[in-house]
């Protein structure tokens, strides 16, 4: 509109009509466009909270299954596969079956690729074990008590681009084509292959408690990297009848199952047994080891699983622990297949069950009924998602395995697991490491705990200092000095957190570690000497005093604090030859056994504390301010001293907005997250001493989100952490607000 | 007595106690800022070196050189129980921390010194301190500069070092013109034929045609190439301009190719004016130059870079949406209920933590939104991403996001100080609430906007934690701003001030030569961020000193 448009109103209504529709529309699409971005302040907190609930959602949906026929194979009829396995990809798998045929083919149409025959007469084979190592390596054990050691190993073509890849697989003889004698009497009940690095070992157990373990010794030839065995054998008799044998990963402990629910707990090295454990009153069918060869899983004949390892107790000596057990009340555990990435199991009774477990979680996480009974030969993928199934009348069924996170449940996440290789139930947090059957340890209780912790610890520093501050600069203060006190809390609360959180890392904790007696003695020099100082100030006749107007107190201590400062600093090194032993510090951790972290929960509490005081200051500051001068004006006449007043009348009026302002300080304290990350140690442990480090959800997220893997269990776990934070700050702020929304209702009708 | 109880009685000593609260906060604030003030112009400023003779602990006697970089008293138990020797009888001992330089011949940059052992103390003036490529500084004296194996006579040794340092920082200058922009600038073009190259393979529509004029311009491009390779190689043989010849403090002879050394200055021989000038002189490199040996060393220039780059584009996204929100808020909602939900929306926004910011950018913006991106429009660069992973782009809108409250709340806080008779005035000429908003209530609330785009600006120059899981890295190999098409680099990482704290500070491997320059790094960032603030706060009070006239 131009000024001389206004200056004659005729002219506006000379407009003509379409520039006042035009007017109208412009007005119209404003409201909308502008009530859009309103709505998009809610949707973008709304949107934040449903991203994260996406991501961690799978966490907690349970695991499916679902089985497909592959058809059938005519040439499987009549010879019963006794050992089955797949390769990565999911394309071909390896079965051996009693007549000695080892044989390559496709589940696509289940036509064969390789035929390879493993022995030219007419023995049957015994038992076949796949290395536990997951190496491919497998022993053939034949009726007469001969085994043959072949390695199935797959090649990926890539020629004709990377969608039409081709799996080659070949079978290997590593370890020669020659058999070897492992069980001369034959009968063989049981059988154990285990490679690693340095040893190959072959156990058999055979009728009558015969128990014949092939210990080999690898020997690399420099020169020509060709390995030779280095063989010795060891021989173990039972009196008991022998249903399964294990052998742990590092070749230290063999563990029997046997007919009377007993697992036996036995040392290579001397071949004596250490131990017997009563894990069930049914017999012991099934046992195998978890991945990494520490759990031994053992089933009985009620279809309960029981997982055992070896707990190593103060005096050093093993003793084999019952960690927990599966149950299910179905027939007989006959196999139990560990998964190959994960501490998941998969177990099949007599009736034709399946059940899929997680030992570390504790959970069963799927259950079902095959489709066509107890199969003749089942095989898990390496990925743990797909199982291949040979039914007895020579038909395969594939069943996919959807089960992404098992090893999350509750409990695994917030209450005490006993991990492998540890001694007891506990909360660890520790999500990776360098070998590929690491036990992830997902408790979210230490970062919960160190969470708590800092803020506790960063209130109790930050509390006082800004609500008696903010009472101070709100009632006493003189208006010219609050003008100036005001600006330089909010210049307080603009300092970024990583300047605050250098500084406490690199220039307060070595100083603290320096002087922490000093430090500690102002706690009580300084209340002491402020209040001498005061009582001295107001008795005195100094003329000086007519320079310090009421409400201008604070800027007469500051030298006074430096003072106090300093003379706390100074007087503690005789205070501590005088009570400590000349350091304060040593004489912690020597003398009250209290271990001291340069980077601990006091610099951690002191460098947050000073983050989260001018918040504190300014709402509890703007709520005392608010409270209606026509009270304290009441109360003052009617007598009452001027603190009386503050406290009587002013801050139970103020209280909940100084409620606010803490729980918004708490909010603060608990998602900071440089300060912590700069200022501790990050060590995930659980102790409330004020001098050692934490490891809070915060730093925990910026510390681990860079290296996790998109989707992983891990990734959704720090989502997990992520949404923990962000609901309990939704709740503080949101419950703040509204008592500030009444609390601000309240003043305008006094 | 009675004076006492009845001073305790009616709480003067709280009021005390209250008035100390308020004192300690203020010196809190201020020590720190002076804190960081002294450490971090210490930096800059040429520190006298000194030679010193020092008896170590096992007796000998040594001559150490190097600058005091702090002083501090230790207890004598303490040194004890590290296993030195102190005198029976002293309770406390001082000692200095010295910057001895000289990595590449002892190995390490610094030593304390226990004052009691030291013999004597000098400030010889022909001590130098050189600024090299690597290995920290060097610490001596100055003996000549040799070429070709032959030590030039000369009456000016020092003269004839400082204009070979100038042709060699010159002939430096011009390399590192070359490499970065000309040289990168034929990398880029290449990496995008070959990327081209891809993508019409990946169409099918790679035809003979096609692939011989990709092949003619990467021919061209491998040609200029060759011409820019050659002319590096000429402006290097041209950089051995000889070597200078020194002497450590205990009198070992070194020689230091011209082509390594920076800087150099004699600060025992500077005035007060010639120091002053120097620190100037530091200050300016510092904030200029690229960062060198891992970042402990050298200027933070693509860190400041990075972050004002990085806040420009988060303006560009906060300010119109925060206005809006706000505007919505003040001016059009009907107060009520829903208007009660958004407030207590907003307030989450500004309360949630800001990691909470970073792993949702990670998850949605880079993860969702980037790796979407990248399928749909850059598939010839997968598995690479070019989106779906964290960069500038990505960077901006997290922040953006998390700012929104600042930017909200400030601009409400403007237009609820003007008074309603304005609008109402504007009403009742005949304006349209749209007209009214636009030419009279938004420009009055203008300084309520400026201030909380000031703000929001200020909080996203600070905040590192939500930035580490979006796309800051402690090295960023281009700027995101650079002479080639299309010339802003949405998709690139970059450096951040914050995270060059952190970084430098706590994940170089040499934390103690780092340290300075931490300070001086975190100065700029206060300096920076309070100045913002300041001024947030200036036209915040004009504001509503402006518009209390106006209410009366």
């Amino acid at each position: 509109m131009k000024s001389s448009d206004t200056a004659r109103p005729a002219t506006i209504t000379a407009r003509p009509d379409s520039f006042h529709r035009w007017r109208g529309r412009k007005d119209l699409l404003a409201k909308r466009v502008i009530g859009l971005g309103g709505v998009m302040v809610i949707a973008a907190v709304l949107l934040i909270l449903f991203y994260l609930l996406y991501v961690v959602m799978p966490l907690f949906l349970p695991a499916h299954a679902s089985q497909s026929n592959l058809g059938g194979n005519p040439g499987w009829t009549g010879d019963k596969t006794v050992f089955l396995s797949l390769e990565e990809q999911q394309q071909v798998a390896f079965r051996v079956s009693q007549d000695g045929v080892a044989e390559f083919f496709k589940l696509d149409g289940l036509s064969v690729i390789e035929k390879i025959l493993l022995s030219d007469d007419d023995r049957k084979v015994a038992h076949v074990a796949g290395d536990q190592g997951n190496s491919g390596l497998i022993a053939v054990a034949f009726d007469d008590g001969l085994v043959s050691l072949v390695k199935e190993t797959y090649t990926t073509d890539y020629s004709a681009g990377i969608e039409q890849r081709t799996i080659k697989p070949v079978l290997e003889f590593p370890y020669g084509a020659g058999q070897r004698i492992l069980l001369p009497t034959g009968a063989m009940t049981g059988l154990v292959l285990s490679e690693n690095d340095s040893q190959l070992l072959l156990a058999a157990a055979g009728i009558g408690g015969q128990i014949r373990i092939e210990l080999n010794t690898k020997q690399e030839n420099f020169l020509s990297g060709e390995i030779t065995l280095e063989r010795s054998v060891k021989t173990f008799a039972a009196d008991f009848e022998v249903t399964t044998i294990s052998v742990s990963s590092d070749h230290r402990w063999l563990y029997l199952g046997d007919s009377t629910g007993r697992v036996h707990f036995i040392s290579i090295a001397s071949m004596e047994t250490i131990q017997v454990v009563q894990v069930s009153d049914a017999p012991i069918t099934s046992t195998s080891m978890l991945l990494g060869g520490i759990s031994l899983l053992a089933g009985d004949a009620r279809g309960t699983i029981t997982q055992l390892f070896p707990v190593r107790d103060a005096d050093n000596q093993f003793a084999l622990e019952k960690i927990r057990r599966f149950e299910s009340d179905q027939g007989a555990i006959v196999r139990i297949i560990p998964e190959q990435r994960r501490k998941g199991f998969v177990a099949v009774d007599a009736q034709g069950g399946l059940a899929i477990y997680h030992s570390t979680a504790g959970t069963l996480v799927l259950q079902r009924q095959l489709d066509n009974g107890l199969p003749d030969a089942l095989a898990l993928a390496p990925r743990a998602s797909g199982l291949l199934i040979l039914n007895t009348d020579g038909s395969a069924d594939f069943m996919d395995i959807d089960n992404e996170h098992p090893e999350v449940s509750f409990a695994s996440l917030w209450s005490k697991v006993w991990y492998e290789n540890y001694e007891a139930p506990e909360y660890v947090w520790q999500s990776s490491a360098s070998s590929n059957d690491f036990e992830p340890k997902f408790s979210l209780t230490p970062l919960a705990f160190g969470t708590l912790k800092a803020a506790l610890y960063a209130m109790l520093f930050a509390l006082p200092l800004a609500l008696m501050g903010a009472a101070f600069t709100a009632y006493f203060m003189s208006p010219a000095l609050r003008r100036l006190v005001k600006p330089t809390i909010e210049i307080m609360e603009a300092l970024p957190t990583v300047i605050l959180g250098f500084l406490a890392g690199l220039w307060f904790a070595p100083f603290l570690e320096e002087n922490l007696a000093g430090v500690l003695s102002m706690l009580i020099v300084m209340p002491i000497g402020l209040l001498l100082f005061a009582w001295f100030w107001t008795r005195s006749q100094w003329r000086i005093k007519s320079f310090v107007k009421p409400g201008w107190e604070p800027i007469l201590l500051l030298p006074v604090i430096v003072v106090l400062a300093v003379v706390s600093m100074e007087f503690a090194g005789p205070l501590q030859s005088l009570f400590f032993g000349g350091d304060l510090r040593s004489w912690l951790s020597q003398e009250a056994g209290i271990s001291y972290d340069q980077r601990n929960a006091m610099v951690v509490g002191c460098a947050m504390g000073f983050a989260v005081i001018p918040t504190i200051f300014s709402i509890a500051e703007d709520a005392i301010y608010g409270v209606p001068k026509s009270l304290s004006d009441g109360s003052l006449a009617l007598g009452a001293t001027s603190w009386q007043t503050l406290v009587r009348v002013i801050l139970p009026t103020a209280s909940p907005g100084m409620f606010s302002a803490v729980m918004i300080g708490l909010g603060r304290a608990v998602g900071e997250t440089m300060i912590v990350l700069m200022a501790t140690g990050n060590t995930p442990i659980m102790d409330w001493n004020l001098f050692e480090g934490m490891r809070t959800l915060a730093a925990n997220i910026a510390v681990e989100m860079p290296e996790s893997a998109l989707n992983s269990s891990h990734y959704r776990i720090l989502f997990l952490a992520a949404l923990v934070l962000f609901v309990f700050t939704f709740f503080v702020n949101t419950g703040a607000e509204l008592v500030r929304q009444r609390l601000r209702e309240k003043y305008s009708s006094l | 007595m009675k004076a006492l109880t009845r001073w305790i009685a009616d709480g003067t000593p709280w009021v005390w106690l209250n008035a100390a609260a308020v004192a300690a906060s203020i010196l809190l604030v201020t020590g720190l800022l002076l804190l960081i003030g002294i450490r971090g112009v210490g930096h800059f400023w040429p520190l006298a070196v000194h030679q010193i003779v020092y008896q170590e602990a096992d007796g000998t006697e040594v001559v150490v050189t190097g600058q005091i970089r702090e002083r501090e008293t230790v207890t004598a138990t303490r040194l004890r129980e590290s296993g030195l020797e102190v005198a029976e009888g002293t309770e406390l001992v001082h000692r200095d921390l010295l910057k001895t330089g000289n990595r590449d011949v002892t190995g390490q940059d610094f030593r304390w010194i226990l004052e009691p052992s030291i013999q004597s103390m000098s400030r010889p003036r022909s001590m130098v301190v050189l600024e090299r490529e690597e290995w920290g500084v060097f610490i001596g004296m100055l003996i000549g500069v040799r070429e070709a194996g032959q030590l030039l006579e000369s009456p000016d040794t020092w003269g004839d070092f400082q204009s070979r340092l100038e042709r060699a920082n010159e002939l430096r200058d011009e390399i590192r013109e070359l490499e970065k922009n000309r040289i990168g600038s034929v990398n880029y073009r290449l990496e995008r034929l070959r990327l081209k190259q891809r993508g019409l393979e990946l169409k099918g529509k790679l035809d003979a045609e096609n692939l011989a004029d990709i092949e003619s311009d990467r021919a061209l491009l491998q040609e200029e190439y060759r011409g820019l390779e050659q002319e590096l190689v000429d402006l290097y043989s041209k950089l051995q301009l000889g070597a200078v010849v020194v002497t450590t403090g205990d009198g070992k002879e070194l020689e230091l190719p011209m082509s390594t050394i920076v800087d150099a200055h004699r600060p025992n021989q500077m005035g007060l004016a010639g120091k002053i000038g120097h620190f100037f002189h530091n200050c300016w490199k510092f904030v200029t130059e690229d960062p060198r040996e891992a970042n402990t060393e050298g200027g933070i220039f693509p860190a400041i870079f990075g972050t004002v780059l990085m806040v420009l584009l988060m303006s560009v996204f906060v300010t119109p949406l925060g206005v809006v929100a706000a505007v919505y808020l003040k001016e059009y909602a009907r107060q009520g209920m829903f208007t009660r939900f958004i407030r207590v929306a907003v307030n989450n926004l500004a309360g949630v933590p800001s990691i909470v910011y970073g792993v949702f950018g990670l998850g949605f913006f880079v993860y969702t939104l980037g790796g979407s991106l990248d399928r749909l429009f850059y598939p010839e660069a997968l598995p690479a991403p070019t989106f779906g992973t964290g960069g500038l782009f990505w960077a901006s809108l997290t922040l953006a996001l998390l700012t929104l409250p600042v930017v909200i709340v400030s601009t409400e806080e403007g237009l609820s100080r003007i008074p309603r008779s304005i609008r109402e005035g504007s009403l009742a000429l005949g304006a349209t609430q749209w007209e009214t908003l636009w030419r009279t209530v938004l420009p009055m609330a203008s300084p309520g906007i400026m201030t909380g785009l000031i703000l929001a600006v200020a909080r996203a120059a600070g905040e590192v934690a939500p930035l580490m899981l979006v796309g800051v890295v402690k090295l960023a190999p281009a700027l995101p701003l650079d002479g080639n098409w299309p010339f802003l680099h949405l998709d690139r990482k970059f450096m951040h001030l914050g995270f060059h704290i952190y970084d430098v500070g706590f994940q170089s491997p040499n934390v103690e030569a780092a340290r300075p320059l931490v300070y001086a790094t975190a100065l700029l960032l206060v300096v920076v961020i309070v100045l913002l603030n300041l001024v947030a706060i200036r036209v915040r009070n004009r504001l509503s000193e402006k518009y209390r006239g106006l209410e009366s």
